[in-house]
């Protein structure tokens, strides 16, 4: 069972506490787009085994959205960060480059 | 025979005898006694029949890892199955009884299985039973369940009486395990100066130590344990807990714990038992280590036994398990327990020693206390059926050639030691094979890691390989400072206790006895005793290509019993490899899951049982309802009002009346748990226009509006009444059970699309309760309570208003869902009851009539108007049921909108909503389809609709329904046939418009 810091309140919360928000930095897009960029926004998601960038809810606590960076190999958590960007801190990048030398994650590395 | 000696015993208090029943037939034992000690002690050898081929089967170890001795404790509420006898403490007036047997426990019908045993190979069943399939369901499967199966389920209407509590625990370091390596690593980061949890699965502190013997620091292990344990009670910083079991590690340092308060003395206060939900920093897995039984013919006769089963019997419960035992060993531990019996007094004919040259100091004196040891030499069979009478010996490299026969009733046997390394193994832990030692051992350069990424698991002591007195508390020592240190605590370097006991000599692995064993031996050397798999399954396996230790495990079920293959695995393993040709670390391991034994359910459960499962969410008019004969629905968490049956009704009855009641004069509904959310703000019309399908940033204040909201893949997610309260702020009407999703679904937007957007939610559901006035006389008793003009003039149709009545502070919707005039009467939740009294006193001579959800679901539906759940499943888009006016075509964007404008979905080619009336009158089924030509891809029946909603209307005085057809509106007057559930049965319907009642809406707008 994770444990995951919220960025905003500052808990180290409890998976229980947390509700899943599936992959971060999805750009939406609407009525007038192409067919293919509106099926990769609702439905094709990233799966990679090691560094991954996945939204959070707070639910049971101060009920804010913020993202994390996880390895889904080893569960180790990089950081967590606002939900309020469309990209992960540049020093987080470099955090989990020191950590992941080479990671790649959709067009970030 | 087994008996008590007049003796010893250092677990057992003499002076406090102990009553219990097995199977109906008394017994005593005394107090500190397992039930299989105490069984022992009174002859009882026999404790249960195997799985399959229902053999005789005895104790054949004295812990965690017992694979036979499984009995069901308690009877009726109290039932318990499969618990293990080694592990249960005896009490006054316990009561056991063995398992899978019938008739009884020493006349076994099942038995006629095992001389079918040539017949009823791995993967019996599979092979078996597949064909012919109608046989499966009457004939095999009746059969296998009379004649397999352990522990009877307690029955479906028992109540467990016990109570069970979740317990939350964090510590810096978690120690599992309070055997001596456990207490020496808790001591060290004890000392440290962190916070430490020890917990100990038995009831007893020191683990084996004490029963195999040594010196530490010049004391005999019992004093040296308890001087250890009085330091650690001593210390503030450190907790520790006996009957304890670590069960399961997990991510980040969780680990469950689970505590057995009162098994051991039923009737004490209190929980039963305490699930500990630990979260550690570090944890340090101080296991111990399970002797592996040896793969001989006969190896499951009651009466073999692990060696250090027997010598613990002997030791900690002054029990022989025979008068006469032969000790079988690969090791020199198996020494001890020659050793120990001669002490005792006991007869050991012979020490059978499968290494050539046998072994050290520990052979050396059992050979100068005069036991016969042979050397290069092994059992070829146990002779016996429901008792061993004696042994086969042969040389261990043959194929078994009688040596001699040797008479005994105990055989004593040890195939070596296995580490614990099922809690290392639970989060990712990785093992390797230590060659020497014949065991898998945790690799601590691959250990589990956690949120830092950072190692947070420390093997120590046997658990980590090291078996020998000396080195296995050194390495505790080792387990503690590295945990200590990792939590950021400086570890001392005090010296690590001397120890003094006997060198031991290299063991010799032994994975089947003799090694080359013919076919009638090995058919009839068990590997895994629960589940009934010899030596000769595994090795079918390998020859029919299960290659992989995992299919093979699920082919044979070697370790998938309840046990889960502690004893087993190994051996199994092994025997695998050997099939294979390959070495044991290609075959590799299955993999270990907690917990490591089982746990109760109830201790899963918790508190969280009856009432306490699940909050109930009340209206304030609850205690109403219930005074006057509510019938209940849940919805969500909350309890709604089904209907209010009168005396000698049915709730059929009573919807019909309250409809009749209702549509004549004055219904009242309680709306109360109607979602009511606030959305308010300067962008807040700009969201409003995003959340719905509508154009609601030009509604005007004072005005209310029906709007319907999608998800961004375009389907109908929920609906409801907008009221603007004034220019930045908007009141959204939720269904009952969609306030918490539609909520979190704004805030989602909220904050991760459109978080520069300045609009703030509120959740207000409980804050208000509301009451719905419904009917022809609506108007009339809400001007009765007085303080508000709620004429047709002042207040039209789809219009709130604020002010007072009958002294109440209340807000005012003039919205519908029945077709009546109507109104929805909000006030603070604590004015709510006080609400419906005043309507119910002021209604009487309107014949007020409370009405619940049932009645409100016949006459939306006799309206035509939709009902999410009903209408909608998550595959209905607005359009498909008619609501193309609630769309505006004046917006660039809404959620969903884009999804809508997918090809499939922007086509008049879908099921929609239509009314169905049947041709009879009668009610059609609800959910029926209605099949048409053709099959699909699938073989089944091509359909072209289905029922949503169907009930008898007392208005109309017949069936009326609405459902999804296939391009249903082209299709008005058409009549097709519904389904019943048998699938044959059709009913004729017509497809006619969904309003069946007042469609110019006279009724309303009034
Ligand atoms: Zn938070």
């Amino acid at each position: 069972m994770l444990t995951i810091q919220c960025p905003h309140c500052g808990v180290q919360a409890e998976e229980t506490e947390l509700s899943p928000g599936g992959e971060a930095h999805l750009s939406r897009f609407g009525p007038g787009s192409e067919d293919q960029d509106f099926e990769a926004y609702l439905f094709f998601r990233e799966n990679p085994k090691g560094v991954h960038f996945e939204r959070w809810r707070h639910v049971h606590g101060c009920g804010k959205w913020f993202h994390a960076a996880r390895c889904t190999v080893t569960m180790e958590v990089f950081g967590t960060y606002s939900a309020q960007t469309t990209e992960p801190p540049k020093a987080l990048r470099d955090k989990i480059s020191e950590k992941r030398p080479g990671w790649t994650w959709r067009d970030i590395a | 025979m087994s008996t008590r000696l007049s003796h010893g015993g250092r677990l057992t208090d003499r002076s406090t005898p102990v009553q219990f029943t097995f199977n109906g037939r008394s017994f005593s034992g005394y107090a500190g006694d397992t039930l299989a000690s105490a069984l022992l002690a009174g002859d009882q050898m026999m404790m249960g029949r195997s799985f399959k081929y229902h053999r005789p089967r005895g104790v054949v170890s004295s812990g965690a890892e017992e694979p036979n001795a499984l009995v069901n404790l308690g009877q009726g509420d109290t039932h318990e199955p499969n618990a293990r006898a080694t592990t249960t403490e005896i009490f006054q007036g316990l009561k056991a009884s063995s398992q899978n047997h019938w008739p009884s426990l020493e006349y076994d019908v099942g038995a006629v299985n095992a001389h079918l045993s040539r017949f009823l190979p791995a993967g019996f069943y599979y092979k078996m039973f597949i064909h012919p399939r109608p046989l499966w369901k009457h004939v095999y499967e009746p059969f296998i369940r009379q004649s397999a199966g352990l522990g009877k389920a307690p029955h479906p209407e028992a109540r467990d009486p016990d109570t069970y509590e979740h317990f939350y625990a964090y510590t810096d370091v978690l120690v599992v395990g309070g055997g001596v390596a456990g207490l020496q690593a808790a001591l060290e980061a004890g000392r440290a100066g962190a916070e430490v949890l020890l917990l100990e699965q038995t009831a007893h502190w020191g683990g084996r130590t004490p029963v195999d013997g040594g010196e530490i620091d010049g004391l005999d292990p019992d004093a040296w344990i308890e001087k250890a344990v009085g330091e650690l009670e001593a210390m503030p910083n450190v907790r520790i807990r006996t009957r304890t079991m670590g069960a399961g590690i997990y991510d980040h340092g969780y680990v469950l714990g689970y505590e057995r308060l009162t098994d051991h003395a039923p009737g004490q206060p209190g929980p039963r038992h305490r699930l500990w939900r630990i979260r550690a920093k570090q944890v340090v897995t101080a296991t111990g280590a399970i002797e592996r039984p040896l793969a001989f013919a006969g190896n499951d006769i009651p009466g073999v036994m692990l060696a250090s089963a027997v010598r613990d019997y002997l030791v900690n419960y002054g029990v022989a398990v025979g008068d006469r035992t032969v000790v079988v060993t690969t090791n020199d531990d198996g020494y001890r327990t020659a050793i120990a019996l001669k002490r005792a007094g006991l007869d050991v004919p012979a020490v059978l020693d499968a290494r050539e040259y046998g072994g050290g100091a520990l052979m050396d004196q059992a050979k100068e206390m005069g036991i016969r040891v042979e050397t290069g030499r092994g059992i070829s069979k146990v002779k016996g059926g429901k008792r061993v009478t004696g042994v086969a010996t042969c040389g261990i490299a043959g194929s078994g050639a009688l040596i001699d026969e040797i008479a005994c009733d105990c055989v004593a046997m040890s195939g070596g030691w296995s580490p614990v390394v099922n809690l290392w193994s639970h989060c990712g832990g990785k093992l390797f094979w230590d060659e020497a030692q014949a065991c898998f051992r945790p690799d601590t350069d691959r250990a589990p890691t956690g949120a830092d990424g950072k190692p947070f698991v420390t093997p120590a002591g046997a658990a980590n390989g090291y078996l020998y007195l000396s080195e296995t508390l050194s390495d505790g020592a080792v387990g503690g400072r590295t945990a200590a240190t990792a939590t950021g605590h400086a570890a001392g370097d005090a010296a690590v206790p001397e120890t003094s006991a006997p060198v031991e000599a290299a063991p010799r692995p032994v994975w089947m006895m003799p090694e080359g064993a013919p076919y009638e031996y090995r058919a009839k050397a068990w590997l895994d005793y629960q589940n009934d798999v010899k030596v000769t399954d595994v090795q079918l396996a390998a020859r029919e290509g299960f290659e992989s230790v995992e299919h093979t495990k699920r082919y044979t079920t070697l370790g998938m019993a309840t046990d889960q293959g502690k004893l087993s695995n190994l051996n199994g393993l092994a025997t695998l490899a050997n099939a294979l040709g390959e070495e044991i670390p290609q075959v590799g391991t299955t993999t270990f899951r907690p917990p490591y034994t089982p746990i109760s359910m109830g201790s899963i459960a918790g508190e969280a049982r009856g009432s306490v499962f699940q909050p109930l969410r009340r209206t304030p008019m609850h205690d109403w309802h219930e005074a006057h004969g509510v019938q209940w629905e849940p919805v969500g968490h909350w309890r709604r009002p089904y209907c209010f049956p009168k005396a000698g009704e049915s709730s059929e009855q009573a919807v019909h009346r309250e409809i009749t009641a209702t549509r004549d004069s004055l219904g009242l509904l309680d709306a109360s748990t109607l979602g009511k959310i606030l959305v308010k703000g300067p962008d807040a019309g700009r969201f409003m226009d995003m959340l719905y399908t509508n154009l609601m940033s030009k509604l005007a204040v004072g005005r209310c509006r029906y709007g319907l909201m999608c998800s961004e893949n375009g389907f109908l997610s929920d609906d409801g009444v907008v009221a603007r309260l004034d220019e930045d702020t908007f009141l959204v009407h939720t269904t009952t059970g969609g306030a918490d999703r539609i909520h979190a679904h704004m805030e989602e937007w909220l904050q991760t699309e459109w978080w520069d957007w300045q609009v703030y939610t509120a959740n207000v559901t409980e804050q208000y309760a509301q009451v719905g006035v419904v009917g022809p006389n609506a108007r009339k008793v809400l001007e009765k309570l007085g303080g508000m003009d709620l004429s047709a003039e002042a207040m039209p149709f789809m219009t709130w208003a604020d002010g007072t009545l009958g002294g109440l502070q209340a807000r005012v919707f003039r919205i519908s869902f029945s077709g009546e005039l109507s109104f929805e009467v909000a006030v603070p939740a604590g004015q709510g009851r006080a609400l419906w009294d005043t309507l119910m006193e002021a209604g009487a001579e309107f014949n007020a009539t409370p009405y619940g959800t049932e009645a409100l679901h016949v006459m939306r539906a006799e309206k035509g108007f939709i009902m999410i759940g009903d209408e909608t499943d998550g595959t209905v888009i607005p359009q498909d049921l008619g609501l193309d006016w609630a769309i505006s075509k004046k917006k660039d964007d809404y959620i969903g909108k884009r999804a809508q404008e997918r090809s499939f979905m922007d086509n008049a080619d879908r099921w929609k909503l239509v009314g169905l009336e049947t041709l009879d009158g009668s009610v059609l089924p609800d959910g029926a389809y209605a099949p048409t030509d053709g099959k699909t891809r699938n073989g089944q029946r091509n359909t072209q609709g289905r029922v949503t909603s169907s009930y008898f209307s007392p208005t109309l005085g017949k069936g009326i329904a609405m459902g999804l057809v296939h391009n249903g509106p082209d299709r008005m007057g058409e009549v097709i046939s519904f389904a019943a559930a048998d699938g044959t049965t059709m009913t004729e319907a017509r497809i006619v418009n969904a309003v069946f009642f007042d469609p110019e809406g006279k009724k309303q707008n009034v």
